[in-house]
């Protein structure tokens, strides 16, 4: 335990020491901590910027979204009202097609009833001077009493 | 485990002498063989032990770091870098938080001193016969393994740190800014005798009180592990083993003291007192 030389030793071994760290270890390895820590807060930055970047996106998106669901609504819209149009318009075709075949088929029962009518009127003149002929035994001159048959047939 | 020839006091008596090599008093030089001989030998001698442990534990350090730092990169660190990135970490975080000048040497000194002090440090954990005894059987008489408990090693440091800091001081405060601070200060200026007794006093005590710390935490801790090997061999570990186990602490602490009052005395040497 006595103080000698060897503390002189001790010295110069720590100054030696002291000098090959500051030369070969500190500085490499703080500079790669100071890289690594500057990666790491440019690697947040640029997450936190994507993230700013993604809720645009989705802002945008959904803003897109809604748009072709009103273009979309608005296209409906029209196409039903088209559709309406021309279910109208083929109803009014059929009405009047209705119509126009309603009145024909009641101007051809109009015929026929007047056909059957002057059928009838005749026939029944006819009847009504045989039935007369046959009560007065006589023929009755048809052309003599035309003009009364064909009074006759007019009050029928 | 004391051999059969000595008694107690020569045990511990030969366990605290160092492997000294310098002049004997015929005027040869050569190895010390007992401790008279040893302190004989004056200034002029060097306690070959603390100097090899001591330089082997240095280079050990010097060359995991120095490979660390070699393949040192900022992308994913491997296991080593990781360890070493880990320990500089710790180093700077102390140096950031108590030295407030702007000196990128600091960190390299604080570390130097925390890992190789730890270092030597840790040989306290080594059984305390088992270097000297393996050492025996190469002929070699006397072996101190834990160079922190030599106060030439602590000291040696304790007085480098304390060189560093009057060169700062004397760098950044120039010498009359120096000498106004120990002469001004704490009395007024015409007290200034007064003055430099008590900062003079303070400033020696400071290299002194740091060598000393570690030197006398380590020697204890030394001897006890000293005393427990007087024990019975089949009792011995029920002492060493709990002592140990706290030893670590203290190799732990010493070592991050020291760093710490050294990262602050050269903190004090670049602060210029409002004075």
């Amino acid at each position: 335990m006595n103080i000698n030389a060897t503390l002189l030793g001790q010295a110069i071994a720590f100054a030696l020491f002291v000098i090959f760290c500051q030369k070969y270890i500190w500085p490499p390895i703080i500079g790669a901590l100071r890289e690594r820590q500057k990666n790491i807060a440019d690697g947040l930055a640029a997450a936190t910027r994507a993230e700013g970047d993604l809720e645009l996106a989705q802002k945008n998106a959904t803003a897109k979204i809604k748009e072709a669901k009103n273009q979309a609504s608005e296209l409906l819209a029209q196409a039903n009202k088209r559709a309406g149009g021309i279910v109208d318009e083929a109803k009014d075709q059929a009405n009047e097609e209705r119509a126009r075949i309603l009145a024909s088929a009641q101007a051809g029962i109009e015929q026929e009833i007047n056909r059957a009518r002057e059928e009838l009127r005749t026939s029944v003149a006819r009847l009504a001077v045989e039935g007369a002929s046959i009560i007065l035994k006589k023929e009755v001159d048809e052309k003599a009493h035309a003009e009364i048959l064909d009074d006759l047939a007019g009050q029928l | 485990m004391a051999g059969d020839t000595l008694t107690s006091s020569e045990y511990i008596k030969h366990h605290l002498t160092n492997l000294t090599y310098g002049q004997h008093s015929d005027g040869s030089w050569g190895l010390a063989h007992t401790a008279e001989e040893a302190k004989e030998m004056g200034f002029w001698a060097f306690h070959v032990d603390t100097l090899a442990f001591s330089i082997l534990l240095g280079a050990l350090f010097l060359i995991i770091f120095a490979k660390a730092a070699k393949y040192a990169t900022s992308g994913v660190p491997g296991g080593l870098q990781n360890f070493v990135e880990w320990v500089i970490e710790f180093i700077d975080d102390n140096v950031k938080s108590s030295f407030t000048g702007k000196n990128n040497f600091i960190g390299s000194l604080g570390l130097t001193v925390f890992v190789w002090i730890l270092l030597m440090n840790t040989m306290d954990l080594v059984p305390v016969d088992f270097l000297p005894e393996l050492a025996k059987l190469l002929g070699v008489n006397n072996l101190k393994v834990v160079p922190t408990t030599d106060p030439n090693a602590t000291m040696g440091m304790a007085l480098s740190v304390f060189g560093l800091t009057l060169f700062y001081s004397f760098k950044i405060k120039k010498p009359g800014g120096f000498f106004a601070e120990l002469a001004f200060h704490p009395f007024p200026k015409y007290l200034f005798p007064v003055n430099l007794l008590l900062e003079g006093v303070s400033l020696i005590a400071k290299p002194i009180s740091l060598g000393l710390r570690l030197f006398g935490n380590m020697y204890a801790g030394e001897m006890i592990f000293i005393l427990i090997a007087l024990l019975p061999w089949y009792i011995q570990w029920s002492l060493s083993l709990p002592w140990a186990i706290f030893h670590i602490l203290i190799v732990v602490l010493q070592a991050f003291i020291f760093m710490v009052l050294t990262i602050v005395y050269m903190d004090m040497a670049y602060t210029v007192d409002e004075h």
